[in-house]
């Protein structure tokens, strides 16, 4: 008897004091150091704070997010998972499969994320039906950049056919400007291959393509068409470009030395941090061909026990998708608010255009995960594809032999 | 009591460091052989399914590039590497004066890391930027080195900065083997008469050839495990013509959330290092027991 009242006096203090210290708090690993990234972050942070919450920060640098994505995993095996990480795409829904992820359904209903989000964007936040994951931005992939100052020396418009822009490229050549600014990455390979192969394929084509790995589409004449455009791309890009970073290839664009780029838009944080002006200096267009490839990065919540640090993960949920925080976040980082009723006022021309065609593909469903940064596929399948690209833009390969690899590639990517 | 700690303090001593590498090195690479045999994805999993991964590593166009790349990089550095080293050695070893100079000035590459050396190497062979531009600057207009770029050649650069790096640290070893070499014999020889070329070659190297053994072990086990060379000269690139196990293992485990593959990959690469140790190990406890 005694031992009972005693229990439940201690019982009755922990209540009281965690109601009494009830503070909503949340640790967040992300992997948003570079200068921009890192601004846009904080304010993210100060709102959390200012919310009555204890924000711990654990940026972890490096990598494009293999560095974050391993410490993450560390952390997870060892019981010990963060509030929020910055997990996208499929990912999410490999780690909900762990069984390591949250429901913050009762967040997102709350506050009507099924209605602000375009549908296929909000697909990806939830597992099973419930929601695990809170979505921060949209960046569009599918941009061809250019120099106005160039394009207008030349008598060249912005291509709206691969035609068109293979016309304009041969004339820039024979002008002696490298008509097509390109870093030999990887990833750079694969973002300018699907860009063509949204182009080529269309949106049917590539949602089947891409997303259900469909082996007919796969190894079709289209597909051969696009690997053929590819081969030609190569003749437009300069000798020197192996291993050049994307925002070195941006800038020679901005510098005039090239004329186009095709880059998701965090190219335009390059040209806008130079002091450029969209329209003006530089050009921004999508890609010949319908559709919309979209980026979405992401947190991806992670089940954890105690009620303070659950609160926090509640209000981090509904803060990074208020209408401010998507607003500011993405005037700083030069993406688009993933949810449709922010105020574009603030924003450029790019990103106005960026958030008028997101809206038009998501009515006319063309609206399609990039594959190329880890939004349609899983990393190994994915990874898969992107192997074939470069090798056959970094070789002679034949456009039969690349769809050929590409469908042994797939099958052999579990 | 003390006898006893006399006889068992070396064992009191050794114990921690030894489950330690027990653990850590035996106990992971156990580790790594299980996952091997799974169908681990973004975290490890436990069920064993046979050689699955094992089968698609060998059906990967990729890894057959870097598996391949090993053995061309392994080859041609460890030859070059030793033959520099040896004859640098050799020259040095023929009394001259700033030789405690010039011996400083050779090592020196070893002190930096892979990654300053990749990135320097990097610079020097962009045909942009570097050696092409240069000679082309002095009027060479043909002038064409394009290697870094050209996914046929690029794996030599990987081989040129990594012997830049590590023939000064070879020709250490061997200085250091030439003078532990008997002066007696050598004398004697000189008085017989014979050419230097053939003390050299008949007595002097001959009598190194543990130094080479262990030069060869020290070089063999760099190249298998080069991994920050190529990820600062090249980033494996261009395409991936420049992979080598390491990047592939690297890639596959942290980039792409595959950890069965990475883990198979880990497996062949430790295979080849025991292909490698096994043989040296054996005759080195073989000629102990003699």
């Amino acid at each position: 008897m005694k031992k009972q009242i005693l229990g439940a006096v201690s019982g009755l203090a922990i209540v009281a004091s965690s109601a009494a210290f009830a503070e909503p708090q949340a640790e967040v690993l992300h992997y948003w150091t570079s200068g921009g990234e890192a601004k846009s972050v904080a304010v993210l942070q100060e709102e959390f704070a200012a919310n009555g919450g204890t924000w711990t920060d654990m940026p972890v640098a490096g990598g494009g997010g293999d560095a974050a994505g391993t410490a993450l995993r560390a952390r997870v095996l060892a019981g010990n998972a963060p509030t929020a990480a910055q997990i996208k795409g499929p990912a999410i829904q490999e780690w909900y499969q762990e069984g390591v992820l949250a429901d913050i359904s009762a967040v997102a209903e709350a506050n009507n994320w099924a209605e602000v989000l375009p549908a296929s964007i909000a697909g990806h936040m939830q597992c099973d039906g419930t929601w695990c994951a809170a979505p921060v931005n949209v960046h569009r992939v599918d941009w061809i950049w250019a120099n106005a100052e160039v394009l207008s020396a030349n008598g060249i418009e912005m291509p709206t056919t691969w035609d068109e822009f293979n016309a304009a490229a041969g004339k820039l050549q024979a002008a002696g400007i490298i008509p097509l600014a390109h870093g030999g990455q990887s990833w750079q390979d694969a973002t300018v291959f699907e860009a063509v192969a949204l182009g080529i394929l269309g949106a049917d084509g590539f949602q089947k393509a891409f997303v259900e790995l469909d082996t007919e589409t796969l190894t079709s004449d289209e597909m051969k068409a696009v690997f053929d455009q590819m081969r030609i791309m190569r003749g437009f890009v300069d000798s020197n470009f192996s291993g050049r970073d994307w925002n070195l290839a941006t800038a020679m664009v901005m510098n005039g030395e090239a004329a186009f780029q095709i880059m998701g838009d965090w190219a335009k944080g390059e040209f806008m941090a130079a002091g450029q002006v969209p329209g003006e200096d530089f050009l921004c267009a999508s890609t010949p061909g319908e559709g919309f490839l979209y980026n979405v990065d992401s947190f991806a919540m992670f089940a954890i026990d105690g009620e303070e640090k659950q609160q926090g993960q509640a209000l981090l949920a509904e803060l990074v998708v208020g209408q401010n925080f998507q607003k500011v976040f993405n005037l700083n980082k030069g993406s688009i608010p993933a949810r449709t009723d922010v105020s574009l006022d603030a924003f450029d021309n790019c990103a106005i255009l960026s958030a008028k065609d997101m809206a038009a593909s998501s009515e006319g469903g063309s609206l399609l995960p990039s594959y190329a940064h880890g939004m349609a596929l899983r990393g190994a399948q994915s990874g898969a594809i992107t192997d074939v690209v470069t090798a056959h833009f970094n070789s002679d390969m034949s456009s039969d032999d690349a769809v050929q690899m590409l469908a042994n590639a797939i099958a052999n990517s579990l | 009591m003390t006898k006893w700690l006399e006889e068992n303090t070396p064992k009191l001593v050794l114990a921690p460091s030894f489950v330690a590498v027990l653990i850590f090195v035996y106990g992971f690479i156990a580790w790594t052989a299980w996952v091997s045999l799974t169908r681990s994805r973004l975290l490890p999993k436990y069920e064993i399914d046979g050689f699955i991964q094992y089968d698609r590593l060998f059906a990967s166009p990729r890894w057959d590039t870097a598996f391949g790349n090993l053995f061309v990089f392994g080859f041609l550095f460890i030859v070059i590497a030793m033959v520099l080293g040896l004859i640098l050695a050799i020259l040095l070893d023929q009394n001259i004066r700033t030789e405690g100079a010039i011996r400083t000035i050779y090592l020196y590459p070893m002190a930096l890391s892979m990654i300053v050396t990749g990135t320097a190497w990097k610079w020097i062979l962009n045909p942009g930027l570097g050696l092409e531009a240069t000679v082309r600057g002095w009027g060479f207009e043909t002038f064409t080195f394009d290697w870094l770029v050209n996914p046929d050649m690029a794996i030599y650069t990987i081989v040129i900065a990594a012997i830049w790096q590590s023939s000064g640290f070879v020709m250490a070893l061997f200085l250091a083997g030439l003078r532990s070499v008997d002066q007696e014999i050598i004398k004697a020889a000189q008085v017989d008469g014979i050419p230097t070329w053939r003390v050299y070659t008949a007595i002097i190297i001959p009598s190194m050839a543990p130094i080479f053994l262990s030069a060869f072990i020290v070089l063999s086990h760099l190249a298998i495990k080069s991994f920050d060379l190529v990820i600062a000269l090249t980033g494996g690139g261009p395409g991936y013509a420049t992979d080598l196990p390491a990047t592939y293992m690297y890639a596959m485990a942290f980039s792409r959330g595959d950890i069965g593959q990475a883990a198979s990959s880990a497996m062949i690469m430790m295979m080849v290092v025991f292909a490698i140790i096994v043989p040296y190990l054996y005759s080195e406890l073989r000629s102990k027991d003699d």
